[in-house]
């Protein structure tokens, strides 16, 4: 009996019907992850759209807390905290949240004042299945800063 | 739906310099236009789009609102205390209803 896998064997002795179920497996790798990156474009463009041609640093300054996993995508906590003084001349303008996988990417966006004391703000997000949840924020001086955050999601949070 | 009831939690009384937690919750559905009937028809969107938090008519702290934020929508920020005054907290719906809600603090 023929094995189904292509363990053990090597390319020479590869039959007509293995190279076929591998070439298969091949197309089905490249097609899977495609819904899955127009998805992650439109949260892209999101984030493009808030820069507005400026660019978002990892840099530590911006801190996202997420469950690592949450059973009902219905109701994920989410804080997010900027490290900023918070003085009329530096402090944290906006921060955006958007979730790259779901139908649309966008969450909430917070704006902050100077009054404001701390940048830190907290909500309940749903999220329709395990993606990134992405801050990304604005500061006085136009710098933009960001921070990614993966959350697995048990049951999705869109309904029927 | 039932007439939407929001809900605050900040302190009566603070320092001055100090900074304060707030918390705030407003009963909404929060119905995404993502759902669909039992007929399959899309269920129209409605939610709050837009939550304002002022101190003495200057902005705190603002959010705009996505249908992705969940059902009762909650949010908590912060304000730094510098005088005594009113908070007014105001929520607007896709309807065209505005909640709102106001409240004193003191400071000792």
């Amino acid at each position: 009996m023929k094995a189904l896998g292509l363990k053990g064997k090597t390319m020479e002795d590869m039959t007509r019907r293995d190279a076929l179920a591998f070439a298969a497996g091949l197309v089905a790798i490249t097609v899977l992850p495609l819904p899955v990156l127009a998805a992650e474009e439109t949260a892209m463009d999101e984030i493009n759209k808030f820069v507005g041609g400026g660019e978002a640093a990892e840099s530590g300054r911006v801190t996202l807390e997420t469950p690592e996993i949450a059973e009902n995508g219905n109701t994920v906590p989410l804080t997010v905290m900027v490290d900023s003084p918070m003085t009329a001349d530096d402090y944290v303008k906006r921060v955006l949240i958007v979730a790259d996988a779901n139908p649309r990417p966008g969450v909430a966006t917070f704006h902050f004042s100077p009054k404001s004391g701390v940048a830190e703000a907290s909500t309940r997000m749903r999220l329709a299945r395990t993606q990134n949840v992405i801050a990304v924020a604005e500061l006085s001086d136009g710098s933009f800063h960001m921070a990614k955050s993966m959350v697995k999601v048990t049951i999705g949070g869109c309904g029927g | 739906m039932a007439k939407s009831k929001p809900r605050v939690k900040a302190p009566k009384k603070a320092d001055k310099g100090e900074v304060i937690a707030i918390k705030t919750l407003i009963s909404h559905k929060m119905e995404s236009g993502q759902r669909k009937d039992k007929k399959g028809d899309l269920i129209p969107r409605q939610i709050i789009n837009r939550f304002t938090a002022k101190f003495n008519g200057e902005s705190v702290f603002e959010v705009d609102i996505e249908p992705a934020i969940s059902a009762n929508p909650y949010l908590q920020f912060n304000m730094r205390v510098e005088e005594a005054g009113e908070f007014e907290f105001i929520w607007e719906d896709d309807d065209g209803s505005v909640y709102t809600k106001k409240q004193k603090l003191d400071v000792t």
